[in-house]
């Protein structure tokens, strides 16, 4: 595991989501099972949040996509430029990809599906608050389908950003596949660090490229 | 710390038409805001829209007549929309176009010898009348809105209201006989039929805006009779499935693997309904209603785990990257896939299995993944048939091939490849 076990100082962690019994869930889970991490506050709406985040100044925020006024993306955009040091996990029972990937365009540095265990989740938290990102095996899949080639998708302006590496997209395969970065170290005869690099790289293309403006979501998942 | 459920709001949805439909000014108007409603609508001076009807006004009345069409035809703005106050100078234009208008209208057709004055007179004496009664229509429309009580057209200064009223028949009337005095020379007989006809005119005319407040009504009735019965729908569809659900959940609440599997079962049902190709906002959202035939792969795939899900109370995470139609091999394919799945959930002993499946232009792939308790593969008794049969017998009959990597104790993962018919049957 990435995860260090000897952790000097606990990750304090914020959470935003609008249903009060799932921050109280999960608040009760993290406060229960580890010491790694430790929550700092909460928040059910965007304006509580942006106020919260910047009094509180967390380690990590932990966002629900899915909020009335905007959403994860408006706090996102409201508190990012305050906040550089805080960094941002999406949480979503979402199964719509424009949405999570808007999420992550705004600046989150990774996507977790509320069904996590709570193990997982401390382990992702900590993660993010080491400066990697964190792909689930769902937002694997929407990368990977973002970058898939298609008619009627935006012309590669930048090969640099537009375009996924072979060993990224191997990378990419096996975390939608279910595999944790020790075993696709292992599968791709690669290091840790080095999965944690072509994730980053991928997190980063994902955030810059213009490869989703075009892309037929909108048109042909559930918007018609 | 608090607890409570707030309800989660759902995004207002986006309005069918988005296309901005002209209003009737509210305020400022001179006679019925028909001219302010133009100009607002393309976004010109009103100025110019009243010397436009003005002028048209002198071509044998046409700008009178389109005036009347527009007012009867067009709504007036609700009282919520943008009210813009006007100064006094363009109050005084509009009287004055206005005046100009009905002036340029009997000269021209004095001049023109289509009428004589008392014909003109009588007309414009009607006009007049109509104007008055129409326009008590449309504040009493709005008195209406404001209060919610039908009596409400003689509840605020109902006396003078009814005056108006009274006074706008009065002049119609009055109009009519004039120019039925005035304009024909006509024998008996005639004369009393042509006064009924204009009689009748004069009554459908005046009663237009209670005629048209009627078809509103009924159009506003109907719509609401549709929001209440969608908002029945969801009820029920809410009722039968999440309420009885929840029912479940509490009575086998000793039993966390059946709550597991309850509680999946509803959720991807809820999904579907909610999000699905066939789910809510699309009628007949029946998912047994849409054959085999009509699924993409993508749902065939997320159907095939459901169904596992919900039999061996196991949790299947699928990714699915990239769609397609579904022909007779890929159907073979999720079948086998489907198996794949089983066979994990029957022997690998764990609460999850991932499956991944990537639709590419030349070949479609599906792994199947759990961290189990694995197996030799070399080891398996011969009388064991289902990873035989059913899952290496049907790739290998529709042309595609199986990969097995396991290992006591190292999970298991079946690979299973497909190549794609090149040219869609």
């Amino acid at each position: 595991m990435p995860v260090s076990e000897n952790e000097k100082r606990a990750v304090r962690v914020f959470l935003v989501d609008d249903h009060g019994l799932f921050r109280a869930g999960v608040r009760a889970e993290l406060d229960s099972i580890t010491d790694d991490v430790e929550v700092v506050g909460e928040a059910g709406t965007v304006g509580e949040a942006v106020a919260g985040i910047g009094h509180r100044k967390p380690d990590v925020v932990l966002l629900d996509v899915h909020m009335p006024d905007g959403g994860g993306a408006e706090v996102l955009r409201r508190v990012r430029a305050d906040n550089t040091d805080v960094v941002f996990l999406a949480l979503s029972v979402s199964d719509a990809a424009e949405d999570v990937i808007a999420v992550i365009r705004a600046g989150a540095r990774g996507y977790v599906t509320k069904t996590i265990s709570s193990h997982e989740l401390v382990r992702a938290v900590v993660r993010v608050s080491e400066g990697d990102a964190v792909f689930s095996p769902r937002l694997a899949g929407f990368v990977l389908d973002a970058f898939a080639d298609r008619p009627g998708q935006a012309p590669i302006s930048d090969p640099e950003l537009d375009l996924l590496t072979p060993r990224e997209r191997d990378v990419l395969r096996l975390l939608a596949r279910g595999y944790a970065y020790k075993e696709i170290a292992a599968e791709l005869f690669i290091s840790v660090k080095t999965v944690e690099t072509h994730v980053s790289s991928v997190l980063r293309k994902t955030q810059l490229s213009n490869r989703y403006e075009l892309s037929r979501w909108a048109s042909d998942r559930r918007l018609v | 710390m608090t607890a409570d459920i707030e309800r989660k709001q759902p995004n207002p949805p986006v309005p069918a038409d988005d296309v901005v439909k002209m209003r009737r000014r509210r305020n400022g108007r001179a006679v019925a805001g028909v001219a302010g409603g133009i100009a607002d609508h393309l976004d010109v001076r009103v100025l110019w829209v009243r010397m436009a009807f003005a002028v048209l006004a002198a071509l044998g009345g046409a700008g009178v007549l389109a005036y009347g069409l527009l007012w009867v035809f067009v709504q007036q703005q609700t009282r919520e929309e943008a009210q813009k106050e006007v100064s006094r100078k363009e109050r005084q234009q509009a009287r004055g176009l206005l005046a100009l208008g009905i002036g340029l209208a009997i000269g021209a057709g004095t001049l023109s010898g289509t009428l004589n004055g008392w014909v003109a007179g009588g007309i414009g004496v009607t006009l007049v009348g109509i104007a008055l009664v129409w326009r008590e229509a449309d504040d009493s429309t709005r008195r209406r809105a404001r209060s919610g009580v039908l009596g409400a057209v003689l509840g605020h200064g109902g006396r003078s209201a009814l005056i108006r009223v009274l006074s706008g028949g009065a002049l119609v009337i009055a109009g009519i006989v004039v120019f039925l005095i005035r304009s024909v020379d006509l024998d008996q007989m005639q004369f009393a039929l042509l006064s009924v006809l204009a009689t009748l005119v004069g009554v459908a005319v005046l009663t237009v805006p209670f005629w048209l407040r009627l078809v509103r009504d009924l159009g506003e009735e109907r719509r609401a009779r549709i929001r209440t019965e969608e908002r029945a729908e969801i009820a029920a569809h809410l009722h039968d499935s999440v309420l009885q659900t929840l029912a479940l959940i509490q009575k086998q609440s000793e039993a966390p693997r059946e709550v597991l599997r309850l509680a999946r079962g509803q959720e991807r049902q809820l999904r579907g309904w909610l999000y699905g190709p066939a789910g809510y906002g699309r009628k007949n959202g029946d998912d047994e209603s849409d054959g085999v035939d009509a699924m993409k792969f993508a749902e065939a795939v997320a159907q095939a785990c459901g169904e596992v899900e919900d039999q061996f109370a196991i949790q299947v995470g699928q990714v699915v990257v990239g769609d397609c139609e579904l022909d007779e091999r890929l159907t073979g394919l999720v079948f086998a896939a489907r198996e794949a799945v089983v066979n994990a959930a029957k022997h690998a002993e764990v609460s999850e299995v991932s499956v991944y499946a990537e639709v590419e232009p030349e070949k479609v792939t599906i792994f199947v993944r759990d961290r189990g308790k694995g197996f030799d593969a070399n080891a398996v008794p011969a009388d064991r048939h289902g990873l035989a049969d059913s899952i290496r017998g049907r790739m290998e009959r529709n042309g595609g091939e199986l990969r097995l990597r396991t290992a006591p104790g190292e999970g298991t993962e079946v690979a299973l490849t497909m190549p794609r018919a090149v040219v869609n049957a």
